[in-house]
């Protein structure tokens, strides 16, 4: 029986691992064809036409990503500080509560209620709206583990900084936060990382475009949501771009979480987890 | 008596730069530790801004904190509004019909709930043994170095965007099924009833694979921070009784840890609900109840991404936000439960920092 147990857990550990190098395996195989010089410079052929590239998808995946860091950032972080200096009682928790809440809200849903309050009121699909639904998806995880790091600074470093006569939101801005900068830092980029695969919000916000586009009010392409397209295309080429594009996307993300965790193991990153 | 002063001087002109003038009050202290009464005057003479400046840092993080809630609010509320018409029309036949026909405005969202429900408890089956096995095994079997690389490979799987699960579900998964694993389930658990028809490779089958495997990372990590909670000494107990190893994961561990374990199930179960581009890619969007788990279904967040976009009167946009609002309602219970269940066993601190 213990040989037994120890044998199953052993060869579930095998079965977990064996996705994420099938995934991994899959889209390499057949996404690194595809990968040309072209596939970052140019936009999408017409069906038909072979060639062609995703750099208004790579670029608008950007710009919808820096619209989501302006709203996500300082409202985690923000939310993060109130939670850990402020928070320690029953308004603290409610809000706590709220943050998971707000986790678990499914992506889609996010973007149904971006819908509303955006394009309908802009009359159009636009960048600001996929850069909103997705900064709002930021926010829990940068709240919570903003909190995390904030609560491993020792008691006494506060204290310390109050009794020679600092205020508090010095000591918290001066003292608290550059010491666990490090963490915020980690659980921002792990974040991005998080939403910038996301496609479901942006379905119905950013909408996704052939063309280039640079401005916040006009409906734009991502990269999640080109793969999409792609993806159920009935067309081989549009497939072999689908898989390019998917491998440009993993390799950016992982890269991201890699890095992150690399750095925070070597102790470059301290008080991260 | 210096060194102590000195040392909030060295934190404060580092990282924040010049940006206030009560630096400088702390800083002349610090440069001259004789002359303190000027400085204490000095600072005396800034409580004023201070209480001031203390004030608006604390509006700006409290407003941070309620915007986490008005978003939260919002949502809720856009879903009610926007669902309205609907809800007018149907009342709660919206549940319970399973009619969905656009083109004659009669909405019915049982197939979807059933599919959602359906392909989520696939997803589960198939995924709590791997993971709990995979959480015993790194936090209790594995050796120490290969711990830390076992849990970013788990977390690497929970990295890939859904939208590549769903093109991987498509030309790797689906393919495979339909030549290899749905000709085997059929012939030899076909008398079930629950592998029949035609296989088309693309179904809830996929479906739930796809999500098992999505779903496998969130439960394997919270398992095993609930495990790594369970106090040392519960392990030693059991192996002073002359367990075995086997015996002191199942009586220590697993027994201790169970209400956090139910509670990384839930929270996995949340996920799976509400996981919308890999499953609509793979599950096949079709609105009907079928015994046999080779049909196509479809879930309430796949209905939503499928035909929003393509909605065009108010009554079927109407339909579909109601689809998000059923969406929302048994996602925040699952996720309540949840969380409650894993406060009751780290007693609402971060499990990690116990360990």
């Amino acid at each position: 029986m213990n040989f037994l147990g120890i044998g199953a857990i052993v060869g579930a550990t095998l079965v977990v691992l064996m996705p994420l190098f099938l995934i991994m395996g899959t889209v390499i195989y057949r996404g690194i064809g595809s990968i040309t010089w072209a596939f970052f410079t140019r936009i999408p052929q017409p069906v038909g036409e072979t060639g062609g590239g995703m750099a208004n998808a790579i670029v608008g995946t950007a710009m919808i990503m820096g619209v989501a860091a302006l709203i996500g950032i300082p409202l985690g972080v923000g939310s993060g500080i109130y939670l850990a200096e402020y928070g320690r009682n029953a308004s603290g928790n409610i809000v706590r509560f709220t943050a998971d809440v707000l986790n678990g809200i499914p992506s889609i849903v996010i973007g149904i209620t971006v819908y509303a309050l955006v394009v309908l009121i802009q009359h159009h699909f636009s960048l600001l709206a996929g850069g909103i639904a997705l900064g709002i998806m930021m926010i829990p995880t940068v709240c919570r583990t903003t909190e995390e790091v904030l609560l491993m600074v020792p008691q006494s470093v506060r204290e310390a900084a109050l009794g020679l006569g600092i205020p508090q939101w010095r000591t918290t801005l001066s003292v608290v936060v550059p010491s666990a900068a490090s963490g915020i830092i980690t659980s921002i980029m792990l974040a991005c990382a998080r939403v910038a695969g996301e496609t479901a919000p942006l379905l119905f916000t950013a909408f996704g475009n052939q063309f280039w586009n640079l401005k916040l009010n006009q409906p734009t392409a991502a990269l999640p949501l080109q793969i999409f397209a792609y993806a159920i295309s009935p067309y081989e080429e549009w497939h072999r771009m689908a898989w390019a594009g998917a491998l440009v996307l993993i390799l950016s993300i992982m890269a991201t979480v890699i890095l992150v965790r690399f750095a925070t193991s070597r102790g470059m990153l301290k008080g991260a987890h | 008596m210096r060194a102590q002063i000195k040392l909030p001087v060295k934190q404060d002109s580092a990282p924040a730069g010049a940006e206030s003038p009560s630096s400088n009050g702390t800083g002349a202290a610090a440069d001259k530790p004789l002359s303190l009464v000027p400085a204490a005057f000095k600072i005396k003479f800034q409580t004023k801004n201070n209480a001031f400046a203390d004030g608006t840092f604390r509006t700006l993080v409290i407003l941070c904190a309620l915007s986490v809630m008005v978003i939260v609010g919002l949502i809720a509320f856009e879903l009610v509004r926007q669902s309205h018409l609907s809800m007018a029309k149907f009342g709660f036949k919206f549940l319970s019909t399973s009619i969905w026909d656009p083109v004659a405005e009669n909405f019915g969202a049982l197939p979807a709930i059933y599919g959602t429900l359906v392909s989520s408890l696939l997803a589960l089956v198939l995924a709590v043994p791997l993971s709990l096995g995979t959480a015993l095994f790194i936090t209790e079997i594995c050796p120490r170095r290969l711990r830390g690389i076992l849990s970013l490979l788990v977390e690497l799987l929970a990295a890939i965007p859904s939208v590549i699960y769903g093109l991987w579900g498509i030309f790797f998964l689906a393919p495979l099924l339909r030549t290899e694993g749905q000709p085997f389930l059929a012939r030899y658990f076909g008398w079930t009833g629950l592998f029949e028809g035609p296989k088309y490779g693309i179904g809830m089958l996929a479906a739930g694979i796809i999500l098992a495997i999505m779903i496998l990372p969130i439960i394997t990590s919270i398992s095993r921070e609930v495990m790594l909670a369970v106090p040392r000494q519960q392990r030693e107990a059991a192996l002073a009784l002359g367990a075995t190893r086997w015996e002191v994961l199942r009586i220590a561990v697993l027994r201790n840890a169970r209400a956090g374990i139910f509670g990384a199930i839930i929270l996995g179960l949340g996920r799976a609900i509400g996981e919308t581009m890999a499953v609509t890619m793979v599950i096949g969007n079709r609105p009907e109840i079928a015994r046999s788990l080779f049909a196509p279904g479809y879930t309430l967040a796949s209905m939503i991404a499928n035909e929003f976009s393509e909605a065009t009167s108010d009554m079927h946009l109407s339909a579909l936000v109601e689809v998000g609002l059923v969406l929302f309602a048994i996602t925040l219970i699952v996720n309540a439960i949840a969380q409650f269940m894993i406060w009751s066993i780290t007693r609402g601190m971060p499990a990690r920092n116990i360990a």
